[in-house]
């Protein structure tokens, strides 16, 4: 029983969102969130030990060169892989949102069906469309995943923006395998709510619509669009529109990812 | 050993990047292939064992989509291109290949590279197989950019023979060799010879000033006592034309004019910039307080709120981008991120624009020696800035593309960057910065190369096919990020001083600039960190490789700067330390490199004098007589100039930091331009940035002071109409001109070229001021011609004039989709005849007509009325006219919400008697159309009382936009035919 969440933040060598992601944490009620540069962590690594939550934020870590998430997983494999396991084994939460996703995917943390971690059974690659999109995405959640960071919660409006967003599987058992764990968090919809693999709608062309995955105990979780882009209502695309016929909400959509993930916290590490 | 790693996609994976260059050959080569595999490759020139390689090759390759290549025994493709860079050329992908070599065998690299290069694998029939040199030649033409990038060519035996391919390794070895340039004896016609062979772009009294400078005897002197030879070195002859450019000086802005009036009356003007820009902003000053400084940074800086002044630039790129598009572009973006950076103590980069004025991307016909097609130069454009943008984590705000033939040999490539910088700083002002005698020069960021040499006398001149291709340069984003995160670091911890970007003229120019402060420098140009052997101290002294900062970083701070720095795995080198000497002194080693008095070396320039004639007038009262009207509507609804581009721009990130408000794209669906973007500052507070833009070259070829006066208007209102404060707004002045300099030969038309500038700034120095927005900054790009066939194509006149303003309260912010049904469509301000310029006068290819120019006394007081309208919550939703008119405007409006709309066009308040096609058309400034409820729509009229304002509709539940006229339906048009017109540009994306 956590009374104050700590959560770790990555940063450097291209990675992007902290300021928004330290925002989101903040308003869901994080007891700290700390910024860390890579390089400092690896010459600290007990620091991932003393947080509740790791989270691994958007950008273009190296480039995205060689392949995006490709390098910076290398690094973290090759620097922390054993305060990782450790972290994990205990409980850890850890979120990745785009570069932080296709970083998880690459060290084969996430989906890691057999709980084995480290080793890479699926990825994220290039977007059929063949070139970065920024649009707006509407996301269903499945209500069977075991997704601590989805609970509660039916659909989300959030902006999407990557160049590689589509998931890939080794093959057809990993992606059964998936699907019977729940580990098929979210899935981008069209006009009629259902899932959809045509653009915009599905800026990547991922097969089934898939836009976010979790481990099999549903403590890892990483998504393609940004959560912490929508913290504020005001960000939504049509908030000016509707708040001259009526109310809009307090909050941003996505900032009930980060409200779970705090509460979960709180609750049970 | 060089080692190979070629990787490729698994049998089963759609290659999508193959089928991308297939539809390319396609579109455009005389051969068809059948099919097209991409492969990378990987060449590491690094000492590996057998060991080490096989890890390394399963940690590149994807183990799910890739595979790496053994051998091409087994391959069978007809041809197979390999596109590599040349020697020297930034190579960012292998760069984060050899760290990740690194991470992964946990040890560095004393020396070598990874060089990365593509291989595309075509597969043709037999009879269509082209012979090399045809093959080739189409390699260049879409695989690759001569400039930078070397195709060779495999025949099939070829390819299946091959193991090993060729590295662009630099061997270059140290000789280091500093010239006397012997210049006391040399005549007029010498000193040309100079100027041309070492690209200086100084003219001829310059060029006699240098000379006799140092003939001095007491300048002899001083050098012989220095150790320094009496004839200049050839690194100060290259620092004086760096410093000396048009580029950097702004020699024609500060140059003594003469000017003839229409009149034939003639006087002089001394300064343009000094007199024109500069007083009438100090003038300004005293009224808007809300500006804390002006013209002596590297951006303007306007107070924001109790946390943060805000700072602006905008800059072009427009040579480099016609050589390069895509390295050039992309430079331009990270550039002036840089110049943010280098904005007082350091601000942090908030919202990037950007802006392109191309030829038509369906030219087809003849293009200007060395130069590309104009589609290739707009997606490498597109594409640099679109990386820059996106790898440097800041979202656009605005962006806009301009289409005229003229622009064929010049695109006009504007990037502009809004930063945050916090109002105090430990304890003193944020936007203050200041340096002290023995503070350590401290050079930020990338290594030297020979990148860009040259690149501030090149831009100097006009392009042609000797145009040197050092000048290109292509940006590292991530280099740069890694750079800025530390230095905003190191800013917090008050780990330096002062800071500037290393842009134009390398270290000659950001410490030749900072050294002004104490009255001089010393550095030794050995320490600089290089990327390869073989640079010259003078070459050292003025590369633009990109990605560096210069700071000023106090002695007893050094120790922890340079140890976050080390932290940060950012490269900071001390060069030397700032003096009182007077004069600025490089060495290389025990090599004496540069010993210029800093008086000189930044007030010894002669003023330039030129003469200036009026601009012909190019206007008439024509207007428009009953045409086809749907046709014109939707034709120009449907131009790749007024049309929607969404599928290309969202390309661009505008979401990143979260605090997009009004966004690029608006609309309940996202899709119709906005007037304005709205973004905010921090997650705590509602207070804004408002950014906007004008810019119309028509305009100003017809009539330069009344188009600089409608630009100015135009981008004055779109920010009001959208939000922002009319009493708390700022300019930004870009001028791109065609060669302004008179020359009887070359130039027979450049007296009217100068008078025509000479107008603009006139307009530029009355209406930004009285509109409450003076200028805080501006740039200025003076060499706009390029050569076709032997004749002279120059840019029409292109003024870019961008707002900037705070927005207490962004929740307040209107869009111009309408709300609600039976709210009451206004128009505020009067509609005249003037299509001078206009997108319907263009569209019909008609001459003449009337350039909007608003009256002496502006706009301002209906925009301020209009303000508290909406800052009291009473309008809907509201969009400005601009080009297109109305018919544009009430088509946007329609489009971005769902209601239909019903318009009298003969309800239009009119300053003369107008057809409704007129009224439709024409592109009057001054209007604002707002939709409001009709319950508080008497408020509104109340408030306005005495304003030009009418009732010209209402908002209905049908989907189309129904023109009447004199109470009879004139013209419908139903939302679907108006949004497939306005989205044609979408389809091919």
């Amino acid at each position: 029983m956590a009374a104050r969440p700590h959560i770790l933040i990555i940063t450097g060598y291209g990675l992007n969102c902290q300021e928004e992601s330290a925002a989101a944490f903040r308003m869901a009620g994080a007891g700290t969130v700390e910024l860390i540069h890579l390089n400092d962590l690896i010459t600290a690594p007990e620091k991932l030990g003393q947080a509740h939550l790791l989270m691994l934020i958007g950008g273009f870590s190296y480039g995205d060169h060689i392949a995006a998430g490709r390098a910076f997983a290398a690094r973290l494999k090759h620097t922390l892989s054993q305060p990782f396991s450790s972290f994990v084994r205990e409980g850890g939460l850890i979120l990745g949102v785009c570069n932080g996703f296709q970083i998880l995917m690459k060290l084969g943390l996430l989906p890691a069906t057999e709980g084995v971690i480290f080793s890479q059974t699926a990825t994220i690659t290039e977007n059929i469309c063949g070139h970065f999109y920024d649009g707006w995405v509407s996301l269903k959640v499945n209500p069977d995943s075991p997704c601590i960071y989805t609970r509660g919660i039916d659909r989300l409006y959030l902006p999407a923006r990557h160049g590689e967003g589509r998931i890939l599987f080794r093959d057809e058992a990993v992606f059964q395998e998936i699907k019977k764990n729940g580990q098929d968090v979210l899935h981008y919809t069209g006009p009629d709510g259902n899932p959809t693999e045509e653009f915009p709608y599905n800026p990547n062309g991922t097969a089934g619509g898939l836009a976010g995955l979790c481990d099999t105990t549903g403590r890892i979780f990483g998504l393609m669009p940004h959560p912490e882009a929508h913290i504020l209502p005001w960000t939504h695309p049509l908030a000016l529109t509707r708040a001259r016929i009526g109310e809009i909400p307090g909050k941003g959509e996505g900032l009930a990812i980060f409200i779970n993930a705090v509460d979960f916290i709180r609750r049970h590490l | 050993m060089t080692r190979f790693l070629e990787i490729k996609l698994k049998q089963g994976q759609q290659d999508f990047k193959g089928d991308r260059v297939l539809q390319s050959f396609k579109r455009q080569a005389p051969f068809l292939p059948r099919n097209v595999r991409v492969r990378r490759l990987y060449a590491f020139d690094l000492p590996l064992s057998d060991t080490e390689w096989e890890p390394l090759v399963n940690e590149f390759v994807d183990p799910v989509t890739e595979e790496a290549v053994i051998t091409h025994e087994t391959d069978t493709p007809s041809l197979v291109y390999r596109v590599s860079f040349l020697p020297g050329v930034t190579d960012n992908e292998g760069k984060t290949a050899l760290e990740m070599a690194s991470a992964i065998l946990g040890r560095s690299f004393e020396s070598g590279e990874v060089y990365t290069s593509f291989l595309y694998l075509f597969d043709l029939e037999e009879k269509d197989l082209p012979d090399e040199e045809k093959a080739k030649e189409w390699g260049y033409r879409i695989l690759a950019n001569r400039l930078i990038e070397e195709v060779e060519v495999f025949t099939r035996p070829r390819w299946q023979k091959s193991s090993a391919f060729s590295i662009p390794v630099i061997t270059a070895r140290d000789h280091i060799r500093v010239e006397e340039i012997p210049v006391s004896g040399m005549d007029d016609e010498a000193l040309a010879a100079l100027d041309e062979a070492r690209h200086l772009a100084l003219d001829k009294r310059e060029l006699a000033v240098i000379r006799d400078f140092f003939n001095r005897s007491d300048v002899r002197a001083t050098r012989q006592k220095a150790g320094f030879s009496e004839a200049p070195l050839d690194a100060e002859i290259e620092m004086l034309a760096q410093t000396w450019s048009e580029h950097c000086k702004h020699k024609i802005f500060a140059s003594l004019i003469t000017y003839q009036e229409v009149s034939g009356e003639t006087h002089r003007i001394d300064s343009l910039y000094k007199t024109m820009i500069k007083e009438p902003t100090k003038r300004a000053m005293k009224k808007c307080k809300h500006i804390v400084s002006v013209f002596e940074d590297n951006a303007g800086v306007l107070s924001f709120n109790d946390k943060y002044h805000i700072c602006y630039k905008v800059e072009t790129h427009n040579s480099p981008s016609a050589l390069d598009p895509y390295g050039g572009a992309m430079t331009g973006i990270v550039g002036v991120n840089r110049d943010i950076l280098g904005t007082g103590k350091g601000a942090v980069p908030h919202i990037n624009v950007w802006g392109y004025c191309f030829a038509s991307p369906e030219y087809d016909g003849p293009l200007p020696k060395g130069l590309l097609p104009p589609q290739r130069i707009r997606e490498g454009v597109h594409k640099g800035v679109i990386d820059g943008g996106n790898q440097s984590g800041i979202p656009y705000g605005r962006g806009w593309e301009l289409f005229d033939e003229r622009y064929l040999g010049k695109p006009l490539v504007y990037c502009g960057t809004v930063g945050l910088l916090p109002r105090q700083l430990h304890g003193e002002d944020g936007a203050v910065k200041k340096i002290f005698p023995g503070d350590l020069i401290v050079m930020a960021g990338g290594r030297i190369g020979k990148d860009g040499i040259h690149g501030a006398t090149f831009s100097s001149r006009q392009l042609d096919e000797t145009s040197p291709v050092q000048a290109v340069q292509i940006g590292d984003p991530l280099t740069q990020k890694k750079m800025t995160d530390f230095l905003i670091e190191a800013r917090d911890r008050g780990l330096y001083r002062s800071i500037t970007d290393n842009g134009a003229g390398g270290l000659a120019s950001s410490v030749g600039e900072m050294a002004r402060e104490t009255g001089g420098a010393w550095l030794d140009l050995a320490r600089a960190p290089l990327k390869y052997h073989g640079l010259q101290p003078w070459e050292i002294l003025i590369s633009e490789a990109q990605e560096r900062m210069t700071l000023a970083v106090p002695p007893d701070k050094l120790d922890a700067f340079m140890d976050l720095a080390r932290k940060r795995d950012v490269l900071c080198t001390v060069l030397g330390h700032f003096t009182t000497t007077g004069f600025f002194h490089a060495v290389h080693g025990s090599h004496p490199v540069c010993y210029l008095d800093m008086e000189f070396l930044h007030n010894g320039l002669p003023q330039m004098e030129l003469e200036a004639i009026a601009p012909p007038q190019g206007e008439d009262p024509s207007g428009l007589e009953a045409l086809n009207v749907e046709d014109l509507f939707l034709g120009l609804l449907s131009t790749e100039e007024l049309s929607s581009r969404e599928r290309l721009y969202r390309a661009y990130d505008h979401e990143v930091k979260g605090l997009s408000v009004l966004k690029p794209f608006t609309g309940i669906r996202g899709d119709v331009h906005s007037d304005a973007s709205v973004t905010g500052a921090d997650y705590e507070n509602f207070d804004a940035i408002v950014l906007s833009e004008g810019v119309n070259p028509w305009y100003c070829e017809l009539n330069p002071y009344a188009g600089t006066g409608a630009i100015i208007d135009e981008a004055v209102r779109k920010a009001i109409t959208t939000g922002a404060d009319p009493a708390h707004m700022a300019g930004l002045d870009n001028f791109c001109w065609p060669d302004p300099v008179y020359h009887p030969e070359t130039n027979p038309d450049g007296k009217e070229k100068l008078g025509a500038l000479v107008e603009s700034c006139r307009a530029l120095a009355h209406f930004a001021p009285l509109y409450g927005a003076p200028c805080i900054s501006g740039k200025d790009s003076m060499k706009n011609d390029a050569f076709l066939e032997g004749k002279k194509i120059s840019i029409p006149y292109t003024l870019l004039f961008s707002v900037i303003a705070r927005m207490p309260d962004y929740r307040k912010a209107v869009t111009p989709a309408p709300v609600s049904e039976g709210d009451i469509l206004y128009c505020l301000g009067r509609t005249n005849r003037d299509f001078g310029g206009s997108a319907a006068f263009r569209y019909l290819k008609k001459k003449g007509g009337k350039v909007p120019v608003p009256p002496r006394e502006g706009f301002l007081p209906l925009y301020e009325a209009y303000h508290r309208a909406l800052d009291a919550a009473l309008v809907q939703s509201a969009h400005t006219p601009s080009r297109g008119g109305a018919a544009l405007s009430l088509a946007l409006q329609l489009l971005a919400g769902s209601f239909g709309l019903d318009v009298h066009l003969d309800q239009f308040l009119t300053g003369e008697p107008l057809t409704p096609e007129e009224v439709l058309f024409s592109e009057s400034g001054g209007r604002i159309f707002m939709t409001l409820s009709p319950e508080q729509a008497a408020d509104v009229e109340d408030m306005m009382r005495g304003l030009p304002l009418s009732r010209i509709g209402r908002v209905t539940s049908h989907a189309d936009l129904r023109l009447f006229n004199q109470g009879r339906l004139w013209l419908s048009l139903g939302r679907d035919q108006l949004k497939e017109a306005y989205q044609r540009s979408n389809h091919g994306c």
